[in-house]
């Protein structure tokens, strides 16, 4: 567990290197943490897969596998992938405050 | 975590059965969610796994093939595997087990693969032996190669033979 300042706020991350408090996310959060991985700015398109995320993670409790956010969020794969380039997996994930992704889908 | 990787994997798909399938399939797929290139080169029977007429069709037979057991654990002895409609009702089983998972039909897993920056190619020497062209392939194959030609293309990558 490590202790980081991101927009101004003191974050806990897990020892994957992801924001260990889900609660803890909030918009700012989301653009330093796209931005610190390339991804600027966040597209309203980007928005739709974060918020897609957070809602399934409180509902399932686990980070959504791809499959789940290409068929249920209304952003099929190829877009996906370029909107979170080269290993949308975890960066989407990242981004949205959540824990590391395990599925296999 | 999130620098770029130069990794790159050339995945060999080398058998037409469904059990088969999925391996080359699932790994494709997982090193592109996980941002590295990929590269899939279908050979001898793998080609049924991207010919437009098989690749939903493909089967699993219990003949020769003591792991297999139906999904409560209990195992098909092998004499059964004789039987007609055996290979057809192992075959529904799998792919009922398959789809519980959210693992789609192997059509989808290719054109989500191809969506997601995954390249294809068809063997030359197979498709000559077994006188496929290259319209017989599905879409997503982006062209038919010589295995010379995949030396090339696999220079500095990760290779798995299935």
């Amino acid at each position: 567990m490590t202790e980081r300042v991101v927009a101004g706020k003191a974050l806990q991350f897990d020892e994957d290197g992801f924001m260990a408090n889900y609660e803890d996310w909030n918009k700012e959060i989301a653009e330093e943490l796209a931005s610190e991985i390339g991804i600027n700015p966040l597209t309203d398109r980007h928005w739709t897969v974060i918020d897609f995320c957070r809602e399934d993670f409180v509902e399932q409790g686990d980070s959504p596998t791809i499959r789940r956010i290409t068929s249920q969020s209304g952003v099929p794969t190829k877009e996906l992938y370029s909107l979170f380039p080269k290993g949308p997996a975890k960066k989407v994930a990242y981004v949205s405050g959540l824990k590391k992704p395990t599925g296999c889908i | 975590m999130f620098e770029d990787k130069e990794r790159k994997l050339c995945i060999i798909c080398s058998k037409g059965t469904l059990d088969m399938a999925y391996p080359g399939l699932v790994l494709a797929n997982a090193a592109l969610m996980e941002g590295i290139d990929v590269i899939m080169f279908f050979t001898f029977w793998g080609l049924n796994m991207v010919s437009k007429k098989k690749m939903n069709t493909l089967k699993v037979t219990p003949m020769g093939n003591p792991s297999m057991a139906m999904p409560n654990g209990m195992g098909i002895p092998n004499i059964l595997g004789i039987l007609p409609g055996m290979t057809d009702f192992s075959t529904s089983m799998m792919k009922k087990e398959i789809s519980k998972l959210d693992f789609p039909p192997v059509d989808e897993y290719l054109q989500m693969i191809s969506d997601a920056g995954g390249e294809m190619y068809g063997c030359k020497m197979s498709m000559d032996m077994m006188k496929l062209t290259k319209d017989d392939l599905c879409d997503e194959v982006n062209d038919v190669v010589g295995a010379m030609e995949f030396m090339e293309m696999s220079d500095g990558a990760q290779i798995i033979f299935i």
